[in-house]
């Protein structure tokens, strides 16, 4: 029997204190009746002998000290799943949204999940084309892979998500990704662009969103990624699938968990945020990957918004030290109108080395990325020289290293939003770039590649790469 | 033992607060609800404990019990232990994968050392001799090149009574000591200690011998002693981890101790996926043979990952008391102190510096300096080392945060990542203008007797040309490259070679991963042959800058990191076409003249 309380002695910002309370666990699930009869939900923060703070997820307007009844449900928050959650549409605390009729559950699953073991996991190795260049042969996505974009307020990051979501494929394997989906405080408008986008391509079949709109309660976020997560978990663990996790905005998101730490009057760490930022992103993002033994995967892809592009601020940053690389979208770039607008050089893949090559991509794959990212780093050089200097100034090498990484944003990095460039044809736009550059500047390339991949008819052969040849 | 009971009466997060634990002791190690969720008592405030429990606390509440165990955080000491992997209290994470799953339930109990396994144990001691703590009393071949010498424990000294030869589990009774009161004491081969103490020693001595690591920009300029300690502070994707798993895989240490702390979960799955495969090539046999893994990812409970890096730091003391080098690698160090953080702050601490608590800087300072080159317990004269490399990763990158600054004010050695350089893919990302190595006067005499009398002048040299190029840069951003003089030319174009052709070493190359001292030594050597024969060259008026660098034989000094170790005479060969080709640069137009 669940006993009722009309306790509460506080209501601060999205918490509630309740007295007198017996037997009541931390983390446990609450049910509040409010005077009219709506009923919300929340989480036990802190629980003392006769004492809890609860936090509830649907904003504590409306809550009355004397008549509000509070349920403490005697289980944590877990969510029904079920293989009919695939083509559905739920709020962010997992209610349906579509007008489907509700699930029912196979099982019931703790959304907060417990720590993979370390030990458990297997490498992710598995090359994913995602179709864009600058992705695939710079900053190689890879199967189980925890891949963060990083944008700003007015990028096209959702396009780039969703071309991903719908361009990934895995190499040789025709098998593609279903998405699961969670929305935390983003707009109608961008929310609808992802549901349309996924009907669009039929993709929503195989997809699950959560969606918690920027108007819907700001708490609610911080369990929206969990239930997203954890359907994730079931479906790539327990039924093989290969799921591709999206979350959007993050920073939203991080907010949502400041105000609750602002609100317990927690020290704050760096811009309020609470100390804890960095392991609750971490229990969030390292649900991805891959488990021995399994067949599914989860590759998550979360998109966070940096204040003012700043790369430092405290989310992007401390994501960035969790997730296996960042895709980095660039402002500069997008004015210029290239599309997509990634950042290679400050972009990374953690986990690129072992998903190209040799069988997985191509033998050149490796030479060529590093080729491609120490020439444009010098070319971004030149250039900033050229700023102050004039371009007069310029030796004749800094002025081809210039020419290249105009090509090279021009042709390389930009492509059209349903363009799906395979991996060879990427790499042989990169050759081709190459080429404007001296057969010398090319140290990072093995002569063996180069002889057999670089386009011959553009550049020829100079003295010193035949002496070379000759002595070997 | 009776177990005492308690009550808890307040959970939040990974503190819980119990009341009538009578008889507990500081950094007691109790066992919380019916879960018996391990924690550790970290405040007591007359009959209430303040507990960090290593386990998620959800699902517990007031008035269920919390047992005391009367005995402190302890590490199980004894053959198994290399090869394993553990998380931060040190339960086996491979047994718990087998018998759990894939996910770490709560109240998981697993031995840290297995007692079913049988070791062959060879006495080296005989009955009727004297032995005092730290003497081997026998050795198990622990893995192909790991011998694990079982040593008198500490606290004990006497007459053998009785050791015996044969095949034993861990805690099965091999040798018996009598000590001078006449008490018999049973030794078995596994051993256990607390944590947080520090593992005597007879003395502590300075470094001597450097760490080799076969990273050329750490051995040649910011060379780590063994014994030493070294930090690597720098903003994600400056390459950290690459350097740290670098360094566990080339370094000359007999035992690797790797603590994964706060990290990603994959980061650890490539170690122990990648190190079996790797030989090692001071011994020959694959690397995971000498390893040691601690892995606290950072999804695992936050207080485990407090304590994790006490549990290598003793498992690093206990294999050097046998008399190796020991290198343990700490990454992050930064989760760990925030990890002190948090529970600092649900203690309702003081704060100092952005949060952390006030003891920030003495915790940092006294986990470094459990490192060192010593003379351990032993009737014999020996000597070993623990040498302990912290990756730090400040916020944002700002080194002027407090885990950066006290790690600084401890450590001996800095390596200093900058992304800049990560973002040219210049790697490892060390900047060479910023790091430093505070052990290059102790380990001169080392440099000079065992690589080449030389050698330190080169370095001296190298550096130098880096720091002109430094300021010579500052000039040309003013006012052009026209500005300098043919010489500062070269000056520019050598440091790009020594920046390019030695310093950037590719870590996913076969041959360039690892390079020996003899041929950094050779390496450096060729690049400032070539500086000292093309400054005279210049000289004359008529040899311009792009004749230099157009030298064929730049392109050999350039691949000159690809030639494998055995063939180092190749250098040789190079050396003689520097002096040809720039010889015939000055014939060539002399001729002409005349």
């Amino acid at each position: 029997m669940i006993k009722e309380y009309s306790t509460i002695t506080e209501v601060n910002g999205p918490l509630i204190v309740v007295n007198k309370i017996t037997n009541v666990k931390y983390d446990e699930l609450v049910e509040i009746e409010l005077s009219d009869g709506e009923r919300r939900r929340g989480q036990v923060l802190e629980v003392s002998e006769d004492r809890a703070i609860v936090q509830m997820f649907e904003g504590t307007s409306g809550i009355d000290i004397s008549n509000t009844k509070v349920r403490f449900l005697g289980k944590v928050i877990e969510i029904p799943v079920s293989l009919d959650m695939l083509g559905r549409i739920f709020d962010g605390s997992g209610r349906p949204i579509d007008q489907g009729p509700k699930i029912i559950a196979e099982k019931r699953l703790d959304i907060n999940g417990n720590p993979l073991n370390p030990y458990a996991r297997d490498y992710p190795n598995d090359f994913i084309q995602t179709g864009i260049s600058s992705i695939d042969v710079l900053n190689t996505l890879v199967r189980g892979q925890k891949l963060p974009i990083f944008s700003g307020a007015g990028l096209p990051h959702s396009k780039v998500a969703s071309q991903i979501a719908r361009q990934a494929r895995v190499l040789g394997k025709e098998e593609s990704f279903s998405v699961v989906f969670a929305a935390m405080g983003i707009t109608f408008e961008e929310a609808n662009f992802f549901i349309n986008d996924f009907r669009r391509t039929g993709a929503i079949e195989k997809s699950v969103m959560y969606i918690n709109l920027a108007n819907d309660p700001a708490v609610e976020r911080i369990i929206t990624p969990r239930m997203a997560l954890t359907t994730a978990e079931y479906l790539a663990f327990e039924r093989d699938m290969h799921i591709l996790v999206i979350l959007t905005d993050m920073t939203n998101y991080c907010e949502a968990l400041r105000e609750v730490s602002a609100a317990r009057k927690e020290v704050p760490g760096r811009r309020g945020y609470p100390g804890y930022l960095y392991t609750d992103l971490a229990t969030l993002y390292e649900r991805a990957g891959r488990i021995k033994g399994k067949k599914g995967s989860i590759t998550l892809m979360p998109i966070l918004s940096m204040p003012e592009d700043d790369k430092t601020h405290p989310i992007p940053d401390l994501t960035g030290y969790i997730t296996e690389g960042q895709i980095i979208l660039a402002r500069e770039l997008h004015l210029k109108g290239i599309y997509p607008p990634i950042n290679v050089l400050p972009s990374l893949s953690r986990l690129k080395d072992k998903g190209i090559g040799e069988n997985k991509t191509r033998e050149d794959h490796a030479n060529v990325m590093n080729q491609l990212f120490a020439s444009y780093a010098r070319g971004k050089e030149s250039k900033e020289l050229a700023t102050i200097l004039g371009e007069a100034a310029l030796t004749e090498e800094d002025k081809k290293y210039v020419e290249f990484s105009d090509k090279f944003e021009e042709v390389f990095v930009q492509q059209g939003e349903d363009e799906n460039r395979d991996i060879a044809r990427s790499l042989t736009i990169g050759w081709q770039t190459l080429t404007i550059l001296s057969i010398n500047e090319l140290k990072r390339i093995k002569d063996e590649y180069i002889e057999k991949y670089l386009p011959k008819s553009t550049i020829p052969p100079t003295a010193n790469e035949n002496e070379i040849k000759e002595k070997e | 033992m009776q177990e005492n009971t308690g009550k808890i009466v307040k959970v939040s997060g990974p503190v819980v607060i119990a009341e009538n634990l009578l008889g507990a002791k500081m950094y007691d190690v109790v066992r919380v609800s019916e879960n018996r969720l391990v924690g550790e008592i970290i405040e007591l405030d007359r009959d209430r404990a303040t507990i960090q429990v290593y386990e998620e606390t959800s699902g517990i509440g007031p008035g269920e019990p919390v047992y005391t165990t009367g005995l402190p955080l302890s590490v199980e000491l004894g053959p198994g232990l290399v090869r394993s992997i553990y998380d931060g209290i040190q339960r086996p994470l491979d047994v718990i994968f087998q018998d759990e799953g894939a996910f770490i339930s709560r109240g998981v109990e697993a031995n840290s050392l297995n007692r079913t396994t049988k070791w062959d144990f060879k006495p080296l001691r005989k009955a009727g001799e004297q032995v005092i703590p730290g003497d081997h009393l026998g050795v198990v071949q622990e893995t192909s090149i790991v011998s694990h010498y079982i040593m008198v424990p500490i606290g004990m000294a006497g007459v053998i009574e009785s050791i015996v030869e044969g095949s034993f589990t861990v805690n099965e009774t091999i040798a018996r000591i009598k000590d001078k009161n006449g008490v018999v004491h049973e030794i078995q081969m596994m051993q256990k200690w607390p944590v947080r103490k520090i593992r005597p020693y007879k003395e502590k001595l300075p470094p001597v011998e450097p760490l080799i690591t076969g990273q050329r920009v750490i051995d040649t300029f910011f060379t780590i002693a063994k014994g030493g300690t070294a930090c690597i502070p720098g903003p994600f994707g400056s390459g950290k981890t690459v350097v740290q798993h670098q360094l566990s895989k080339w370094c000359n240490a007999e035992i690797i101790v790797f603590i994964g702390c706060g990290e990603r979960g994959n980061e650890m799955t490539d170690v122990l996926l990648e190190f079996p495969e790797l030989i090692d090539p001071n011994t020959g046999k694959p690397l995971m043979e000498r390893t040691v893994l601690i892995a606290n990812t950072s999804n695992m409970p936050v207080a485990a990952r407090e304590a994790s890096v006490y549990t290598g730091i003793t498992i690093a003391e206990y294999y050097r008391d046998m008399g190796y080098n020991v290198a343990l690698m700490a990454d992050s160090t930064s989760r760990w102190a925030e990890a002190m953080r948090e529970i600092s702050s649900r203690l309702e601490e003081m704060p100092g510096e952005e949060g952390y608590p006030a003891y920030l800087g003495t915790r940092i300072a006294s986990f470094y300096e459990r490192s060192g080159r010593v003379k351990v317990l032993s009737s014999q004269e020996q000597e070993a080392t623990v040498s302990v490399i912290g990756a730090v990763s400040p916020p944002g990158g700002d080194l002027s945060e407090p885990v950066t600054q006290n790690t600084l004010r401890t450590v001996q050695v800095y390596w200093s990542l900058q992304d800049k350089l990560a973002y040219a893919r210049h790697f490892p990302a060390i900047d060479w203008l910023k790091s430093y190595s505070l052990y290059r006067d102790q380990l001169t005499d080392y440099f000079q007797e065992e690589i080449n009398k030389d050698f330190i002048n080169s370095t001296t040299a190298a550096m130098g040309i880096l720091q002109e190029e430094s300021e010579l840069e500052e000039t040309v951003r003013l006012v052009g490259i026209e500005a300098l003089s043919k010489r500062e030319r070269l000056t520019l174009d050598t440091a790009r070679s020594i920046r390019e052709d030695f310093l950037h070493q590719n870590a996913f190359d076969e041959i360039d991963t690892y390079t020996s001292m003899k041929k950094q030594h050779l390496m450096l050597d060729l690049i400032l042959f070539f500086h000292k024969l093309a400054q005279s060259a210049i000289q004359e008026e008529y040899i311009t800058n792009e004749q230099l660098t157009k030298l064929s034989v730049k392109n050999l000094i350039a691949r000159a990191k690809f030639i494998p170790e055995e063939k180092l005479d190749e250098f040789k060969i190079i050396k003689e076409q520097i002096k040809e080709q720039i010889g015939s640069l000055i014939a060539k137009k002399l001729g002409k003249d005349e």
